[in-house]
């Protein structure tokens, strides 16, 4: 797909840059951890959950599998993940 | 005399070639599936082969894979330059290829042919010769043809000159431009930015507001209004790219113009009607010869969807003023339940369907003027129908009584309307003569009230309370306290005995005034 330009409808006060989404100032309910298929991430993986088990509490943290790491997330996956979390940490191991 | 400026160019190996405009140079456009330039390239390679220490040659061609055929073809003896990117031909305004120029130690043009005619290449040569007493230049005239005429040159073809004027020195376009990732979509990315007012928009590239712009010979960035809350110059430039979000064509880009004109007076008020909690919002009334020059709806369902006029111009005011002006739902538009209208509500009055005078005369323009109303409308249309009278008085009672509970039934004297009449309620005013001054002074008798029934019961404010009371219990009141609160305007199916009206705002100078904008028509 090749690159596209638009002009600015606005008054362009604002910077166009994208807007980070709010960051909640704690971590809770549901964590995603999300592994794309990348050889032995799921080791790091299985690491990451024991350290975040370790220091943060009250935090529920639920494993997903990409198909492979060369595409990107299915659709079902990706809404899956949203629907039913609060976070999500996409991780890769080499 | 015309001077080529000073450039740059590369050949097909990437090394630059100067052109500095101090020396006699020779400048010859050409595309290789051009059979004239097929023609006059043997010509030049005569010319380079003898006058390549008299001139510098720049031999310039429009597309790299017909640069390429050209030396496969031909095997100049000259570098045939790039300029795929057509910027050299653009901003040098050649239109046909081939087109040969021969400029002197300043720069100037002295000589340009266009196409092949075989007499002009001829004196040419003899020019460079009698310049650089020279011999002659050994070439077979005789088996070239007396005259050939050009072919178009890429950079004035539709596909790319609209690109090409965006992105030139002189462009009018101003606008910052926003670069999308290879793999962003273009209308996710809109609605991401805010730029929408729900609904897709089309992305607003430079090509496409370049497009828009043809529809005003305006420049581009010549400020129309200033507009609240963000007191933000809007240039027909800004016009243009909101323009086309909304999907307007170039034609209809004088109607938004005006239309943007008419809401930035202070009479409009358009930051009042647009912070209101009542959820008002511009209606425009189109009049005049614009309205069948650009195809818009004044009959059956004008009032709604399926035509693109109608829809994308109103829209496009709206987009305006949410994207330039910065009255966004939540910011300082704080209207309760908002309505459709705020989407878009545009439409034209079928002047030719009544004997009343149009909105635009009563509004002191000549008949074939085109212009913009706009009316502050916080509700509508709704629908009176009435299918049994069958005089003006009958039915101008009809409209008065169903007006008179508009916004609230002892809202008296605080508020307008706009009356949109249909042809066949038309007919029965016309059968009568019935004027749109008696159509007013029905609507005002029919909805009178004492201030007995308006300070009984509820609906009103203490303030009203007292006004009344000043005024004393018998006192009579009208629904509408001036003729100037009731605008009435024909438009929508020649079939259907019905009257549509739109509820307003506050009228008047503590609240928004109608304002009407001619149109320049181009």
């Amino acid at each position: 797909m090749s690159n596209v330009t638009l002009l600015d409808p606005t008054n362009e006060a604002k910077p166009v840059t994208r807007q980070l989404a709010t960051r909640p100032e704690k971590i809770s309910g549901n964590v995603a951890l999300l592994d794309i298929s990348k050889r032995q991430g799921n080791i790091f993986l299985d690491k990451l959950e024991q350290a975040i088990e370790q220091r943060v509490s009250g935090i529920n943290i639920k494993r997903y599998v990409k198909p492979t790491f060369s595409k990107p997330a299915p659709e079902s996956l990706r809404q899956e993940i949203k629907e039913n979390n609060n976070f999500v940490v996409v991780a890769l191991a080499d | 005399m015309t001077v080529v400026k000073p450039f740059t160019i590369s050949d097909m190996d990437g090394n630059a070639h100067e052109f500095n405009a101090d020396r006699p140079s020779i400048i010859c456009f050409v595309k290789e599936d051009c059979p004239t330039c097929r023609v006059a390239l043997p010509v030049v390679s005569a010319f380079f082969e003898r006058f390549s220490t008299n001139y510098d040659f720049y031999i310039v061609g429009q597309t790299s894979s017909g640069n390429e055929e050209i030396v496969n073809n031909f095997n100049p003896p000259f570098n045939v330059l790039d300029d795929s990117a057509l910027k050299l031909s653009f901003d040098t305004n050649v239109e046909t290829v081939p087109t040969l120029r021969v400029t002197n130690a300043e720069g100037e043009i002295n000589r340009e042919l266009i196409g092949f005619v075989k007499a002009e290449w001829k004196a040419l040569l003899d020019e460079v010769l009698m310049r650089v007493s020279s011999e002659d230049c050994k070439i077979d005239w005789d088996g070239l043809p007396e005259w050939l005429p050009g072919c178009g040159s890429l950079s004035v073809d539709p596909l790319h000159y609209d690109r090409l004027l965006a992105e030139s020195t002189n462009s009018p376009i101003r606008a910052r431009k926003l670069e999308l990732g290879s793999l962003d979509d273009q209308f996710e990315f809109m609605f991401d930015q805010g730029f929408s007012d729900g609904l897709p928009v089309i992305p607003p590239t430079p090509e496409r507001v370049i497009n828009m712009l043809k529809g005003t010979e305006r420049e581009s960035q010549e400020i129309v209004a200033t507009m609240p809350p963000n007191m933000a110059p809007v240039t027909v430039e800004k016009i243009a790219i909101n323009s086309v979000l909304a999907g307007c064509k170039p034609e209809y880009l004088p109607v938004v113009i005006a239309s943007v004109e008419a809401v930035c007076t202070d009479d409009f008020n358009i930051h009042g009607v647009m912070a209101t909690t009542m959820g008002a919002t511009p209606v425009l009334v189109v009049n005049g010869p614009i309205r069948q020059k650009i195809s818009m709806n004044m009959g059956l369902g004008a009032l709604g969807q399926g035509n693109r006029a109608n829809a994308t111009i109103g829209r496009a005011l709206r987009l305006i003023i949410r994207n330039v002006g910065g009255a966004v739902p939540g910011g300082t538009e704080r209207s309760t339940f908002g309505n459709p209208m705020k989407f878009t509500m545009c439409f034209a009055e079928w002047e030719e369907q009544s004997q009343w005078e149009p909105l635009h005369i009563e509004r002191g323009f000549d008949l074939l003027d085109s212009t913009v109303t706009a009316f502050a409308m916080s509700g509508g249309p709704s629908l009176i129908i009435d299918e049994t009278a069958n005089t003006g008085a009958e039915l101008a009672n009809t409209i008065g009584e169903a007006t008179t509970t508009m916004l609230n039934a002892k809202a008296y004297g605080f508020s307008n309307c706009l009356i949109a009449v249909s042809p066949e309620h038309a007919t029965t005013f016309g059968r009568d003569n019935f004027t749109k001054q008696q159509l007013r002074e029905v609507m005002h008798q029919s909805s009178e009230k004492t201030v007995t029934e308006l300070t009984s019961g509820t609906g009103f404010t203490p303030e009203q309370r007292q006004l009344y009371q000043e005024l004393g219990e018998s006192t009579r009141l009208s629904k509408f306290e001036s003729d100037d609160d009731i605008n009435i305007v024909v438009a929508g199916s020649p079939a259907g005995k019905c009257t549509a009206f739109f509820h307003g705002w506050i009228p008047q100078k503590i609240g928004s005034i109608p304002v009407t904008r001619k149109i320049e028509m181009k």
